[in-house]
Formats: C-alpha cells, structure tokens, sequence
C-alpha cells in the first residue's frame, strides 16, 4: 500500500512537472533547449534555495528524474565542494556531482552513433 | 487585394477558436500520462537497486538511476522508438532525464552522414549545449556564492 502511494506521488508530480513544460510548448512555442534550460535552472535555484531537499523527501523520483533533479545535482555538488574544499569544489563540484548524466549521454550518444544506422528522414 | 486579406484574418481568428483546444487538452494529458510514466520507471529502478544493492549511498542509488534512464533512452533511440514516444508525449518526453539524453543520441545519429569528428561530435550538443553550459554556469554561481555564506 505503502508502495502504490509513493508511485501515486511519484507520478502525479512527475507528470505535472511535464504538463507544465507542455503549457509553456502550447503558449509559447518555445523549443525544447529552453524548456530544458528553464526547468534545469528552476532545479539549481530550488536547491540552492534549500527547498529541493524537502521536495525530494515526498516526491522523490517525480522532481529527480526531470531535468531538475540534474539541476539540483549540479548545485548539490557545488554548494559540497564549496563548503569542503573551498573554491576548487565550488567551481568543479557541481560538474562532478551531475557527472553520470553527463558522461553516460555523451558516451551512450555516441557509441549509438557510431553503431547505428544514421537517421533517415522520411 | 483588401477582400483577401480579411479573408485570412478571419481564417485565421477561425483557427485560432477552433484548433488550440481540442489540440491543448489532450496534448497536456498525453504529457502528463508520459511524464508520469517515465518517472515511475526510475522510481522502480531506484527502488529496486536498493533491494538488491543495499550498501548503494543514496547518492549512488541517484547516478545509477540516471545512467540506467540514460542507457534505455539510447538504445530506444537508436531503434527509433523514442521519436514515437516523443510524437504523443510531448513535453512528457522533453522534461525528463530522458529527453535530455535524447537529444544528444539523436542529433549525433542525425549527423552520422557528415563524418565521426564534424558530424557526430560536433552536432551532437545542438540542443543538450545550452542546457551544459547553463548548467554549469549557474552551478559554479551557486558553488561561489556559498563560498561567502
């Protein structure tokens, strides 16, 4: 029981994040690079600001696997390497913390590019 | 000339009652149905690294979710099925992790024709660039600002 509610959670606020990304498609026809940069931005300042954690605790999946838990990793990571080793982890600390999505796209994009068969557009 | 161009302002206010409703609600439903989806399948694959890999920081348990979302959306990008779920899902599919890793296998797939160096490799951040670097910008703001906090 306990499990369905946090896959309830998990997917209403997953899923509203995503609706909200769709209102900003319909009424202002923004390409997907900003909607993108937008939500990843709105991840870095709920975490900097201290609210992300407390999100996090409820809706965990539904806020971390939009693109602003990867906002919230990278100021995670800073905000650490900041406060443990001053301006060397404040400057590299949040490419350190996002770095598994950032290595395993790269790497993933790649090799499928180079096995796959290019895109043939119809 | 003048007949004309009322002629399309009205065609226009016409489209403009009539299409984005019926188009907007359902567009939204579609998003939130795949949004939701997606997110419940990462809460499934942290939920089950931790039963089988207890000794997984919480941390740790967030980079291998990521990396496993990262890798499905690979392989289901370069078997085109991504695009489909990307056709119904909208934003759905835009806004998670997913969407991001899809836009970097996609373009480097689209660009495979151009050569590995300026085909893949350079096009392959059209669209994940702008997200990197104002990711990391704004990351290295925040690791500096709490430097003075």
């Amino acid at each position: 029981m306990e499990i369905f509610l946090t896959f309830l959670i998990v997917f209403a606020v997953g899923g509203g994040i995503c609706v909200l990304g769709q209102l900003l498609i319909n009424f202002t026809k923004m390409t997907s690079a900003r909607i993108l940069v937008i939500f990843l931005l709105i991840g870095v300042i709920l975490e900097a600001v201290g609210i992300f954690e407390p999100i996090k605790n409820v809706a965990k999946a539904g806020i971390t696997i939009p693109i602003t838990g990867f906002g919230s990793n990278l100021a995670k990571g800073a905000i650490k390497g900041a406060k443990e080793r001053g301006l060397l982890g404040a400057v590299v600390g949040g490419t350190e913390a996002a770095g598994a999505g950032l290595a395993g796209a790269i790497f993933i994009g790649f090799i499928a590019a180079l096995v796959g068969k290019p895109k043939t557009k119809d | 000339m003048r007949a004309n161009k009322e002629i399309q302002t009205e065609y226009k206010s016409i489209i403009r009652d009539s299409m984005p409703k019926t188009r907007h609600i359902s567009t939204l439903i579609r998003a939130f149905f795949t949004g939701g989806i997606i997110c419940s399948l990462g809460q499934g694959i942290n939920m089950a690294l931790e039963a089988f890999l207890p000794q997984l920081t919480e941390q740790e348990r967030g980079g291998y979710t990521t990396l496993c979302m990262i890798l499905l959306t690979g392989i289901l990008t370069a078997f085109g099925v991504y695009d489909k779920v990307g056709n119904f899902g909208g934003a759905g599919s835009i806004v998670p992790i997913t969407g991001f890793a899809n836009s970097i296998v996609s373009q480097a797939m689209e660009h495979k024709r151009e050569g590995v160096v300026f085909g893949i490799c350079a096009n392959m951040f059209a669209i994940a660039g702008p997200v990197i670097v104002f990711g990391i910008t704004a990351s290295v703001i925040v690791g500096i600002i709490y430097l003075f906090i």
